[in-house]
């Protein structure tokens, strides 16, 4: 199993106090964290690519617990989270997709387990490719509140053979949530969608 | 605080490989970005010290910000730097207000000392484009392998009616320096330059 090869880590926390309304009293905060990592499949076709998961899942502990770190140590304030990729231009989109299962691991296990599917993005691109990673509800889907985007990306990376997996977590909602839907406090907790 | 801050975004790059080699300790830069209401905007006014007030705030509350995000004392801070993007409604002179008459000595004081010239720049933008906010020795200029910059770019700001303002800084030079120069350790510190 190739090893993890980490030639960056990059951390990104967005601290939101108004947009044109009322300010709040306590800021939202939203925090990526992004690893560069060399594609140990890049320039050409491998089959088999399924068993470098599970060498991805300390990286993803590893950069959950720097999340809430970013976010201040206290893993209890995140409400919000999400994943994604960018693969490197000798890579295919299919390398990005080996983040789902690890990714949602280390976030799972850093947060004391959670119930809602990890919202995600990927693609393909060359260094100062933005991904847009989407953010959603740790226990329920459905809480429309919870729906949000940050956008990631370094100027260097991912380089042609290397892969940028990001995670991201926030703290609550959009800051002038107004759009209706499922609410916080309606959340049955149960199947991870309501 | 006179600044009407909209959000703050704070990025943190740490470099493990460069070039393939390993970087031990690895190399690390901050930058701290604020997106604050123009007080100025679709206006000329010829006196403005209200964003040089604001320069004030944003020095200290910015360079603390990246003192934090990197986890250092402040005594441990290498180079810095500073840079504004003002939105399409206010005037390239509102980014020399905020940055040059008073920004400089509270953030002298977050990252200790501070004899040299913070490098800076300047330009009028719009959102996402990216700012590059040039980084120096924070006690002798003329310390070749602590020239560098990073990028930060905010997909939402600034907004026409607003500025961009960070502040960057390191706890190390760029990752393999050898384009000779005056060294780190050579420095004396006592004119800002050498």
């Amino acid at each position: 199993m190739p090893e993890v090869e980490i030639r960056k880590f990059v951390g990104f926390r967005e601290e939101v106090h108004h947009e044109g309304g009322p300010r709040a009293d306590i800021p939202l905060v939203r925090a990526a964290v992004m690893a560069v990592v060399s594609n140990p499949f890049a320039g050409r076709y491998v089959q088999d690519i399924a068993h470098w998961m599970s060498a991805l899942e300390p990286l993803s502990l590893e950069m959950s617990n720097r999340l809430i770190k970013v976010l201040g140590g206290d893993s209890s304030i995140v409400e919000s989270y999400g994943k994604g990729s960018i693969i490197g231009t000798a890579g295919e989109i299919e390398h990005g997709a080996l983040w789902h299962a690890p990714g949602g691991y280390g976030m799972r296990q850093a947060l004391g387990g959670t119930k809602a599917i990890v919202p995600s993005a990927k693609k393909v691109g060359p260094p100062g490719t933005r991904l847009d990673l989407p953010l959603a509800h740790i226990n329920a889907a459905y809480v429309r509140s919870h729906f949000d985007t940050m956008e990631i990306g370094l100027t260097d990376a991912p380089k042609s053979d290397e892969i940028c997996y990001i995670l991201g977590m926030g703290t609550g909602s959009r800051i002038h949530n107004r759009a209706k839907g499922l609410a916080v406090t309606d959340i049955i907790g149960e199947d991870g969608l309501r | 605080m006179k600044a009407a801050i909209r959000k703050i975004t704070v990025i943190v790059e740490e470099t493990h490989l460069e070039a393939g080699i390993a970087i031990k300790p690895t190399t690390r830069k901050a930058v701290a970005a604020a997106v604050l209401n123009n007080p100025y905007a679709g206006q000329f006014a010829e006196d403005l010290t209200e964003l040089i007030d604001i320069g004030a705030e944003l020095g200290g509350l910015l360079g603390e910000k990246c003192i934090q995000a990197l986890g250092i004392l402040p005594k441990d801070a290498e180079s810095y730097g500073k840079a504004a993007m003002v939105g399409e409604n206010g005037e390239l002179e509102h980014a020399a207000a905020l940055l040059h008459p008073k920004l400089g000595a509270p953030l002298r004081k977050a990252v200790e000392k501070g004899a040299a010239l913070v490098p800076s720049s300047k330009k009028m933008g719009s959102c996402g484009q990216p700012l590059d906010v040039p980084l120096g020795h924070k006690d002798a200029a003329f310390v070749r392998s602590h020239f560098d910059g990073i990028e930060v770019r905010i997909n939402d700001a600034p907004r026409a009616n607003e500025i961009l303002v960070a502040v960057a800084v390191t706890d190390s030079g760029r990752p393999l320096p050898r384009v000779g120069g005056l060294t780190a350790d050579a420095a004396k510190g006592l004119d800002g330059l050498r």
